[in-house]
């Protein structure tokens, strides 16, 4: 099989907890800071107009927030990118609000809401934002939706020949989604990757390959993190990249197949 | 409020700059397909209520609201594999009734067989997955604002539930994703197959889509005032808005070399219009964009087209703007026609639903026409056709646009075009 895909780091946004760019980001985990989802104040990002920076959605905010500084860092016009956005759950405080009034009024459903309820809604803002008419796409994949995720926009990168985004996002669940969904915190990252060859300078390249097997729990760094955050399983991978650590990690794709990403300096 | 909203975006879009049409890509076979819907439960039987313009929306009879639905009949009454019981949702059983038509999961079967379960992958699309489910357990909260016991079950309250779910049901074992671009859903998935198999990742790839009926379509589409109170009338001159439907559609892409006489996926054109969460782009820009993109990729000119299934939801904006573009682009002798009248909007799956009309146009050579409509609006060119006609389809498109500005348009090929 020829799964390999090297591709180069151009460009990492975060917006997590007190982690509210890269530089932050960077030195805590260089320094084994643990996250801590405490702090996290509200995103503002400068590419929306005032009025939707006041109204918009938590998963609207942090997710163009960190786009907006992964293709800042990378200098590519966000226009020119493709973008994959992935998120598990979707905006769950807005389907609280639906589920919870569809069940007592459902002529009162706000059309605002509604449409904000699509889980490309922050893709869709983006591309409002930016101007961007390159294809735009929003997956989920469960747990395994950061690293399907990632294999998305590489593939992306790779067969287009292109720069991509990658914007991987959860937002805490509210009211009695509570009850099912293991998200209390809120993580966004972005990265933009870019097809070996085409880079501009950059943070690292990344080597990703799928292969069948079973990768047993433990073997799982993306779920060693300890955050209640699907988007947090990119934290292993962030630390690797902000310590210029050579190393490989391992991702379940699905029950029968890993990803494997080797970060080289 | 909504037409305030895109004015202010308007002031902060850039100037785009012009972007190369991508490559051809190589086609792969679609060595099997399947669709349900409120028409009809798979390929002879839609081929048939096509045929005979028989539609299958019926007034709303899943919540309260006065207005006609594509429901697809008999659900709740379907034997679900016990073995299956954890995954219980409307959506989950209509995927599961997709799946048994046209003996798609036993070519599914075949491929893992081919290939390994490793080496097949899935990308399904869905705009509400089983949200429905969720809708449920709100309805029956403890006193204290808790999901009742029974539904305290991750499985069926996230977007991926489709996906695994098919998972699961079929034992593939690759890559596995759902993408959730609202309309755009299950065009989507064909694009990234396609992506998939180039890259290596994949040798054969299951693409699909299933969206049910559920109470935050059905009144959060009436909230934005997109839902006509009568069956739709696509393109109609007096269109007053669309009709929700649902179905389940799947297809298997493959190696041309599997199968050199299926019919087979040439080319596709992914973008997003820039403009507005809701609305289209007026001058249909995005939709503009994705239609080049199919054709470059297909290698092929409009001329060459013989068939077009178009979005056409009977919305007022949407077929002005896709009914503009059409004439701006094809010749009189491209037939182009909007299916929706026969199944309602199915949403996340109408890509898929709509792309098995245009396969089952190349099989069995002929054009659908467009039901319901008296009048066609001028804006209609001579491409957009009322009446069915019989006539050799060698190249067929289909269009799906969404929410947020998501556009997906195909290009499918008879293996002898």
């Amino acid at each position: 099989m020829n799964g390999s895909i090297r591709m180069r780091i151009e460009g990492i946004g975060i917006c997590a907890g007190a982690w509210c760019d890269w530089d932050t980001a960077r030195d805590a985990l260089r320094h084994n800071r643990e996250f801590d989802a405490a702090q996290a104040t509200r995103p503002s990002p400068a590419l929306l107009p005032a009025a939707e920076r006041r109204r918009a959605p938590e998963s609207v905010l942090v997710a163009i927030e960190t786009a907006q500084q992964a293709c800042s860092m990378s200098k590519r016009a966000p226009a020119d990118l493709p973008h994959v956005f992935a998120c598990a759950y979707g905006d769950l405080p807005i389907n609280d609000y639906l589920c919870a009034t569809l069940a007592r009024a459902p002529l009162d459903v706000s059309p605002i809401k509604f449409h904000n309820s699509v889980h490309n809604a922050p893709a869709g803002y983006w591309t409002i934002s930016t101007g961007c008419r390159a294809s735009s796409s929003a997956i989920s994949a469960g747990d395994a939706t950061f690293a399907t995720g990632l294999l998305e926009a590489a593939v992306l990168a790779h067969t287009e020949a292109q720069a991509v985004l990658l914007v991987v996002y959860d937002v805490p669940a509210t009211g009695a989604l509570r009850d099912v969904v293991d998200c209390d915190v809120s993580f966004a990252a972005a990265f933009v990757l870019s097809p070996i060859g085409q880079a501009q300078d950059g943070i690292a390249d990344l080597r990703i390959d799928v292969r069948p097997g079973v990768l047993a729990p433990e073997a799982d760094v993306l779920h060693a993190c300890g955050v209640r955050n699907p988007a947090a399983h990119c934290l292993p991978l962030l630390a690797a990249l902000a310590r210029q650590q050579q190393t490989t990690l391992q991702a379940r794709l699905t029950p029968g197949t890993i990803l494997t990403m080797e970060t080289l300096f | 409020m909504r037409h305030a909203a895109a004015r202010k975006y308007t002031c902060v879009i850039r100037i785009i700059p012009i972007s190369a049409l991508p490559s051809r890509i190589p086609p792969l076979a679609i060595t099997a397909y399947t669709a349900t819907s409120a028409a009809a439960r798979g390929n002879d039987a839609l081929a048939d209520a096509l045929a005979t313009r028989r539609s299958g929306l019926r007034p709303n009879d899943l919540t309260d609201l006065p207005c006609w639905i594509g429901r697809v009949a008999g659900l709740e009454e379907l034997e679900f594999p016990a073995q299956l019981a954890r995954w219980e949702s409307r959506n989950h059983r209509l995927a599961w009734l997709g799946l048994e038509q046209d003996g798609f999961h036993a070519a599914v079967q075949r491929a893992v067989e081919r290939h390994g379960a490793a080496r097949v992958a899935l990308v399904v699309g869905t705009s509400t997955s089983s949200i429905g489910e969720t809708e449920r357990a709100y309805r029956e909260l403890s006193p204290d604002g808790h999901l009742p016991p029974a539904q305290r079950t991750s499985r069926v309250h996230h977007p991926h539930s489709l996906g695994a779910f098919v998972q699961d049901v079929l034992g593939v074992q690759g890559p596995a994703l759902t993408i959730a671009t609202a309309c755009s859903s299950s065009a989507k998935v064909f694009a990234s197959a396609e992506r998939l198999v180039r890259a290596g990742i994949a040798d054969a790839v299951v693409v699909g889509g299933v969206d049910t009926l559920c109470g935050s379509v059905i009144y959060g589409f009436n909230s934005l005032q997109l839902v006509s109170t009568e069956p739709c009338r696509p393109f109609d001159a007096q269109r007053n808005g669309l009709s929700l439907g649902e179905a389940a559609g799947f297809a298997l892409l493959e190696s041309i070399t599997v199968d050199s006489t299926a019919p087979r996926l040439i080319g596709y054109g992914e973008s997003a219009d820039a403009h507005h969460m809701s609305a289209p782009h007026p001058d249909g820009l995005g939709a503009e964009r994705a239609l080049g993109d199919a054709l470059a990729r297909a290698g092929i000119d409009a001329r060459n087209v013989d068939y077009i299934n178009l979005h056409g939801t009977a919305s007022l904006q949407n077929d002005a703007v896709e009914a503009a573009l059409v004439a701006r682009h094809f010749p009189a002798t491209t037939a182009a026609s909007s299916t929706k009248g026969w199944t309602g909007h199915a949403l996340g799956a109408a890509g898929i639903l709509e792309a098995a009309i245009a396969l089952l146009a190349i099989e069995r050579g002929f054009a659908p026409g467009t039901i319901n409509s008296r009048a066609l609006d001028p804006a209609c060119g001579p491409q957009i056709r009322r009446d069915n006609e019989q006539r050799r389809v060698r190249i067929a498109l289909s269009n799906s646009f969404g929410f947020g500005g998501n556009n997906c348009c195909l290009a499918f090929a008879a293996a002898d075009a």
